[in-house]
């Protein structure tokens, strides 16, 4: 009976370590089947050509900058709209709010966040781009300020939650000896809570600015998929294609190996490789902060 | 002395400030509301018996949506048969055995960078690994495997966080009765973790119901006929149906949109009932 | 007379080096109370931690010298820390009663080594809770949950889950600190007729209840041994002079 126990005990433990190691490993199979299938990008595609504004794959044109500039500017627009409101809302939530309010808006939020990114594309389509057109007077509601729109509130949940927690862990006594001080709680909010808070909320900053570089659906069905360069500000008007989008939209269609199929994977990559360093600063914040406050309790 | 007309004193900033961010507060819940409002008002008059049962015909724009219903069942459930066990473990490891060191560090790291990983990257991973290298093909099995591993990284975090809030008097009471880690852990240390843990894997789930990217190109089948047989069939999928009347097909009935959206979040916001249910009620009932 | 426990030569350090043990000699007699005491951070807690190997292996940077039960050096890396553990019972400062009934917190320990019995397994609840002086309040009540009971009964409560495993030693570690006065009568009385069975360690939770306990009693200062002998002798006593400081109240 007891080496049975230890028997079990034996195997029990294996199987939970191995467990516990399947984050790192899934992390790098994904960047591994990346690079397989996107690296031979470089041997098919001149860099110069890859480097290049258009992309035109059915006549052999694999230039990624449009996509890059429209995920950036599509990002760009979501994070204008996503950091004020997330984090007044946060702040609104975690300082000001009556606890009634709080019990309303925090599962609201919640809501939103559960929502699938499918069921706001499709309302999108039916009602923003339509008003965008009229109200703006465009030839087309299907634009990258379509995609911000959307994307700014997709990402709002992340901002908001992340950004609450940091302000709910600033302790109550640094409130307290503000307001001892004779600050007001408005003053209390930006001079205390919000700088006590910073590396949390920057930390909820960097999450909302991944999901929103990292979206697909959404942007495929408002942002018209032209795959054209977006660097000025007035590119926020016309139809843009983001790489999230772009594979999406056309891995479906190409023969597996062929050229195109590659330059998907290699727009993947660079997909990976800026979630890596999108998260890795968020939490590299997080890290940071922690370290510090344990020299401060000891 | 001259006073500033501009010049606030310190209450007035403060109402004024405070009004500010009530409306910021405002505008984010106001759009949930209008969402959730318009489904229900646009939506429920479309949800009919044969709606839910019924098969699409006349190019999808008739019938109903079963297929893609039970399709987003079916991977649920095959997301939950691997997730689940792998995740947990995994939140076990992180919470009871291991040590503040460079690995255990690494793999943070890795959990973060998986729940940062876009969805389409997901399905690119999922179409290279499953359907390809592995020839699974496009069916319900790659598309199962590749929501799981999304998914992973939320069921171990809140599965961890359920497990870390255990108290640590309970574990070193139970091994000093001469119980080993593992009877600890399955006797005390998992059960009392076990409604937080549930609210996590429903939470994990309800994202991969509602997600359509990672099985563009792993499982999801734009139209079948009949339902699928077996895990190695591809599947209708209520978001990516969603996504296909809605983007793919000219003249489609909005009516059938509305339902088809009003159904999807009916199945994703009843398991996010569920897990508020569940966490509410373990923390009643809790004696810590 | 016979020693249960030799203690030779025991030092320990931490990693975190905030406490520590120094060349610890020790005879800890049968069917006694054998008290250790003296200020908070002396070692006490960690020396009754080293007797049933409670302490993580992760935590400790140095360790010396020998713990003896009947002769066996526990510290040997071949000793089945299990089966110490259910020779060698701990009763922890504050009563940590387990999320289950009276009675599965009883059954516990027993259900772990893999006893089934039913019988048996009643047999040890009517058994160590009588030991514990708690059967005739709560025998009605057994699948009540155990958090439903008082301070003082939950701390009798651990007690008794201790003595269901029916151990050679029973440790204390400041078991009365959390009760009223007349719980703690209730656990003390308890103790004294325990003894005839049971080798008792008790940290006491004031030179009080060491005293009032003690048939031999250790004075434990920033982890040395600085005075044992008699309880009777310690307490009026004492040798040392930083004993005598503390047994009559001047610091401490």
């Amino acid at each position: 009976m007891k080496t049975n126990t230890n028997i079990q005990e034996f195997i029990v433990t294996r199987l939970i370590k191995l467990s516990g190691y399947s984050a790192i490993v899934f992390v790098a199979l994904i960047f591994l089947f990346l690079i397989k299938e996107g690296v031979p990008t470089f041997a098919e595609i001149p860099l110069g050509d890859l480097l290049s504004d258009r992309w035109y794959p059915i006549e052999d044109y694999f230039g990624i900058l449009p996509l890059i500039s429209g995920s950036l500017i599509i990002t760009l627009g979501a994070t204008l709209i996503a950091v004020p409101l997330g984090i007044g809302t946060a702040v609104f939530i975690a300082e000001i709010a009556p606890r009634w309010a709080r019990e309303i808006l925090k599962p609201l939020v919640e809501l939103l966040g559960g929502l699938p990114s499918v069921v706001i594309g499709f309302l999108g389509i039916l009602v923003i781009t339509p008003s965008l057109r009229v109200l703006l007077n465009l030839p087309t509601g299907l634009t990258a300020l379509a995609g911000s729109l959307l994307l700014g509130f997709v990402a709002l949940p992340t901002v908001v939650s992340v950004a609450e927690d940091a302000l709910d862990t600033v302790p109550r006594s640094y409130r307290e000896g503000a307001w001892a001080l004779g600050a007001t709680r408005w003053q209390t909010i930006w001079r205390v809570t919000l700088p006590a808070a910073k590396s949390g909320v920057l930390t909820a900053i960097m999450l909302g600015i991944g999901r929103a570089i990292g979206e697909t659906i959404i942007v495929m069905m408002v942002t018209g998929n032209a795959p054209i360069m977006a660097f000025k500000i007035s590119s926020i008007f016309s139809p843009v294609r983001t790489m999230t989008a772009t594979i999406a939209a056309e891995m479906g269609e190409v023969s597996n190996g062929s050229i195109h199929y590659h330059a998907l994977f290699f727009i993947g990559m660079v997909l990976f490789i800026i979630s890596l360093i999108v998260n890795i600063t968020a939490s590299a914040v997080v890290f940071r902060s922690q370290k510090r406050s344990e020299k401060v309790l000891s | 002395m001259k006073t500033n007309f501009f010049k606030l004193n310190r209450n007035q900033t403060q109402k004024l400030g405070f009004a500010f961010l009530s409306l910021l507060a405002l505008t984010t819940i106001l759009p949930i509301i209008l969402i959730i409002g318009l489904l229900i008002y646009k939506g429920g008059s479309a949800i009919s018996w044969n709606f839910i049962t019924g098969f699409p015909h006349d190019g999808m724009r008739q019938g109903g949506i079963w297929p893609a219903i039970i399709g987003t069942f079916y991977l649920t459930v095959g997301t939950a048969i691997f997730s689940v066990p792998l995740g947990i473990a995994s939140a076990i490891y992180l919470s009871e055995y291991s040590k503040d060191n460079t690995l255990t560090r690494t793999i943070r790291i890795a959990i973060i960078n998986l729940s940062g990983i876009p969805s389409v990257v997901y399905g690119l991973f999922g179409l290279g690994l499953f359907v390809l290298f592995l020839k699974f093909g496009t069916s319900i099995l790659s598309a199962s495997l590749t929501l799981s591993i999304m998914t992973l990284p939320v069921i171990i975090s809140t599965s961890e966080e359920a497990l870390r809030a255990v108290p640590q008097s309970f574990r070193t009471v139970s091994v000093s009765l001469g119980a080993t880690k593992w009877q600890t852990i399955r006797r005390i240390v998992l059960p009392e973790a076990l409604p937080g843990i549930i609210t996590g894997v429903i939470l994990g789930l309800e994202r991969a119901a509602g997600e359509t990217a990672p099985i563009l190109f792993t499982g999801a089948a734009f139209f079948l006929p009949q339902l699928p047989s077996s895990i190695f069939d591809a599947t209708m999928a209520l978001p990516y149906h969603l996504f296909v009347i809605s983007t793919q097909i000219p003249e489609m009935p909005v009516q059938i949109q509305f339902g088809t959206a009003l159904v999807l979040i009916a199945f994703v916001l009843s398991m996010n009932i569920l897990a508020t249910i569940v966490r509410s009620q373990a923390r009643a009932k809790r004696q810590w | 007379m016979t020693d249960k426990i030799l203690i030779e030569n025991f030092s320990l350090q931490y990693e975190d080096g905030i406490e520590s043990l120094r060349n610890i000699n020790l005879a800890v007699e049968k069917n006694a109370i054998t008290v250790l005491f003296g200020p908070a951070g002396g070692g006490k807690s960690s020396l009754l931690r080293s007797i049933n190997r409670l302490n993580d292996p992760e935590d400790i940077r140095l360790i010396n010298g020998r713990i003896l039960i009947d002769g066996d050096d526990i510290l040997d890396p071949k000793m089945d820390i299990i089966e110490l553990r259910r020779r060698v019972g701990m009763v922890f400062a504050r009563p940590v009663v387990l999320p289950f009934s009276i009675r599965k917190n009883i059954t516990y320990g027993l259900e772990v080594m893999g006893e089934k019995d039913q019988n048996k397994l009643n047999n040890a609840v009517e058994r160590s809770l009588n030991q514990a002086a708690l059967w005739e309040e709560i025998k009605h009540r057994l699948d009540d949950p155990a958090i439903a009971l008082s301070g003082g009964q939950q701390q009798r409560l651990c007690i008794a889950r201790s003595l269901a495993l029916e151990p050679e030693v029973i440790m204390l570690d400041e078991p009365t600190s959390g009760l009223d006065p007349i719980s703690t009568g209730k656990v003390e009385n308890s103790l004294q007729e325990l003894k005839k069975d049971y080798t008792i360690i008790l940290v006491p939770h004031s030179v009080q209840q060491a005293a009032r306990t003690a048939d031999n009693a250790g004075f434990f200062l920033q982890g040395e041994l600085i005075e044992f002998s008699h309880g009777k002798k310690i307490f009026t006593s004492p040798e040392v002079k930083k004993t005598e400081d503390y047994v009559t109240g001047r610091f401490g």
